[in-house]
């Protein structure tokens, strides 16, 4: 095959859920172009929305054709005989790696595109205060004459959609990709649209700015190092295609060091993505600064599309190295739930505490991938349990982060400015709010996994997939870092409804930071004085609401039944 | 092994730049360091496709300098903005984002 260009076969319709998404990005920028400043929101907006479902149906399709692949076949699909298509294939009937459609693939795109599609909408909400989460003009200085002018002439920064279609692309092909070149390319697509839109908030412009840059620096960084991995991987196998690399991993050979190192790098650049310890510190300051729609995005979207493309690497790709890779995941699945759910414990800011929680989260879910090492049944637990537990955590997240972007400062005349981020702020908000209040509850209630919420299906089938694959260390910690997280939740719950009688802002706060951080930094509070104490929600003029209602709606369907759901997930998956 | 040179090179640029990243505190200087990685890999790729005898590593080169393109054109956009904020380009100059307590 080398040396003579083999023309790919392409199956069009299962190439389409992407084509279709990242098509309507091209055409958003055109659209950008083109159209005059008054129709642009609107066309974007629906073009979005279009396009994401769209992609649904065409994954429906695919989900159809794979559910009819009887016999599992022999190229390498999640597993050795598992059942895959494969969208390129050469002429002679070979199979190319660079999008492979598998139940992994399939699960994880519809995920990824109702996030998007989720998100799409809360960003599209202008709410009563009739301004979006976005900068008028991102590339005006803050406070300048510019930017009031771009504000009052009531402009909007509407490259926002197109750019939210390009990362939802590349998370889907980064899901989906069982090559390296590919993957290289996926991460980049979904990160360099992300690094630009954790910018462009409209309040707190430095913050936002500071987060994207951080997020660009550290991300940048880790993809640099991912790459050389590839590269050192490459060396020693001489291919990009998982299939290849797991055929000649499997024994060893001179250059084994070279491989380790290399291995070790991807991984790196993966567990970066997924905002695992000890490569999380981008996560909280990332997700506090960024636009809040555009956090839910991310925190859902980036998390899905990570922890499949770092199932596929270590199922699919190494399956040889399982010995020296599972010292690895069982170390940062350790690390990452302990120091993520005592993180938790101590935030004094929604969105920060939603960051570690998410980081905990992470833990949580590299239980299931430390499990699955095993062969036969137990080698499609592992998988099947991250997918349920991402549904879960996805559904959740994208919902949390809408109530905080509805959740906003009483200035002094009474009017609803920015986000009420700090949870001194959210003191009693349950009771003047009860529906969003009792959504946010439930959100909380399946992070901290209690029963009858989606959050409990997803603990229990990553902890139990843990235990049947031997992990039964990891299963012990993680029940016991939920429990730890479990009281930081509750913490928020508490203070939604009961919030102490003396609402002074000093003591709120100390509710929300807790002791020992408050007593560490008594020297800035005074600082906080100057902070609206009292919140409220914001109406929509959009369906920011109906997306709260959904999340928790969903959250609570799939924990009361969650029978037909897990059942479908590993039906694709055999 | 003469070939093995290229490839420690590249490993040596590979640190340097991973060092310059970590260290240096001016974004601009910090970025090149990404790219400076980004290109030691490319020699590496390139070397590895002329042991391995196949053109994957020389086509994923391509692919890599594509990428940092774009990359440079996002980091700059990102770098500029904050210049023009804060006039600094201090990496040490943007720390409103901490655990401690949320700014103001």
């Amino acid at each position: 095959m080398t040396g003579i260009f083999d023309t790919p076969q392409v199956d069009w319709a299962l190439v389409a859920p992407v084509l279709v998404v990242l098509g309507a990005a091209v055409v958003g920028v055109l659209l950008e172009a083109f159209l005059p400043v008054v129709a642009r929101r609107t066309a974007q907006v629906a073009l979005s929305v279009a396009a994401t479902v769209g992609a649904l149906v065409a994954i429906g399709w695919s989900w159809h054709r794979l559910s009819g692949v009887d016999a599992p076949t022999d190229l390498a699909g999640l597993r050795p005989g598992g059942r895959a298509l494969y969208a390129l294939t050469t002429e002679s009937g070979g199979s190319l790696g660079s999008l492979v459609v598998d139940g992994l693939t399939l699960v994880s795109q519809a995920l990824v595109v109702v996030v998007a599609l989720l998100s799409v909408v809360v960003m599209a909400d202008r709410t009563a205060t009739r301004e979006d989460p976005f900068a008028p003009m991102v590339s005006a200085v803050p406070g300048s004459q510019y930017e009031r002018l771009a504000a009052s002439r009531g402009l909007a920064q509407t490259e926002v959609y197109p750019l939210v279609l390009f990362a939802t692309g590349g998370m889907m092909v980064f899901s989906a990709t069982a090559d390296l070149l590919t993957m290289f390319v996926a991460l980049e697509v979904l990160s360099l649209p992300l690094y630009l839109l954790s910018g462009m908030a409209r309040r707190r412009r430095l913050q936002s700015q500071e987060a994207s840059l951080k997020y660009f620096l550290l991300g940048s960084f880790a993809s640099a190092l991912f790459i050389f991995g590839a590269a050192l991987v490459y060396g020693v196998t001489g291919s990009l295609t998982f299939d290849e690399i797991a055929a000649a991993t499997v024994t060893p050979n001179g250059l084994d060091k070279l491989l380790v190192v290399g291995v070790l790098l991807l991984m790196v650049g993966l567990f970066f993505k997924v905002g695992a310890v000890p490569f999380h510190l981008w996560t909280p300051d990332v997700y506090q600064g960024a636009p809040t729609p555009v956090t839910g995005f991310m925190a859902a979207g980036t998390k899905v599309a990570a922890f499949v493309a770092l199932v596929r690497v270590v199922y699919v790709m190494l399956p040889g190295m399982g010995w020296d890779l599972s010292v690895l995941v069982w170390t940062v699945a350790i690390v990452t739930m302990v120091v993520g759910s005592v993180a938790v414990l101590v935030q004094g800011d929604i969105k920060r505490l939603l960051a570690y929680s998410s980081v905990a989260h992470a833990g949580f879910v590299l239980t299931a991938v430390a499990a699955g090492w095993g062969t036969g049944e137990t080698a499609v637990v592992g998988p099947w349990a991250v997918l349920v537990y991402l549904l879960a955590y996805a559904l959740a997240t994208v919902g949390a982060f809408t109530v905080v972007a509805l959740v906003r400062e009483r200035s002094e005349s009474g009017g609803l400015t920015g986000e009420a981020t700090s949870l001194g702020q959210w003191a009693g908000l349950g009771r003047t709010n009860p529906v969003i209040g009792a959504c946010f509850m439930v959100f909380l209630l399946s992070f901290a996994g209690i029963p009858l919420t989606a959050g409990f299906v997803g603990k229990f089938a990553v902890f139990s997939a843990a235990v049947s694959g031997g992990a039964w260390p990891l299963a012990l910690i993680g029940v016991l870092a939920s429990a730890v997280a479990a009281f930081a939740y509750f913490k928020v719950v508490v203070l939604m409804y009961f919030p102490a009688r003396d609402e002074r802002p000093a003591d709120a706060d100390e509710v929300g930071a807790g002791g020992s951080v408050a007593s560490q930094t008594g020297a800035v509070g005074t600082a906080t004085l100057a902070r609206p104490k009292t919140a409220a929600v914001v109406a929509t003029r959009g369906c920011a609401t109906g997306v709260i209602g959904l999340c928790a709606l969903l959250t609570l369907l799939l924990g009361v039944l969650p029978g037909g759901v897990l059942t479908a997930i590993s039906n694709i998956l055999q | 092994m003469s070939l093995m040179n290229y490839l420690l090179l590249s490993a040596v640029l590979f640190s340097v730049g991973a060092t310059t990243v970590l260290v240096r505190r001016n974004a601009i200087i910090a970025f090149m360091g990404i790219e400076m990685m980004l290109n030691a890999t490319n020699l590496a790729l390139v070397t590895f496709a002329r042991i391995n005898g196949n053109l994957h590593g020389q086509v994923l080169a391509f692919f890599v300098m594509v990428v940092a393109a774009a990359e440079v054109v996002v980091g700059l956009a990102i770098i500029v903005a904050i210049y023009r904020t804060r006039r600094s380009a201090s990496v040490d100059d943007v720390n409103l984002l901490k655990d401690v307590r949320d700014p103001a």
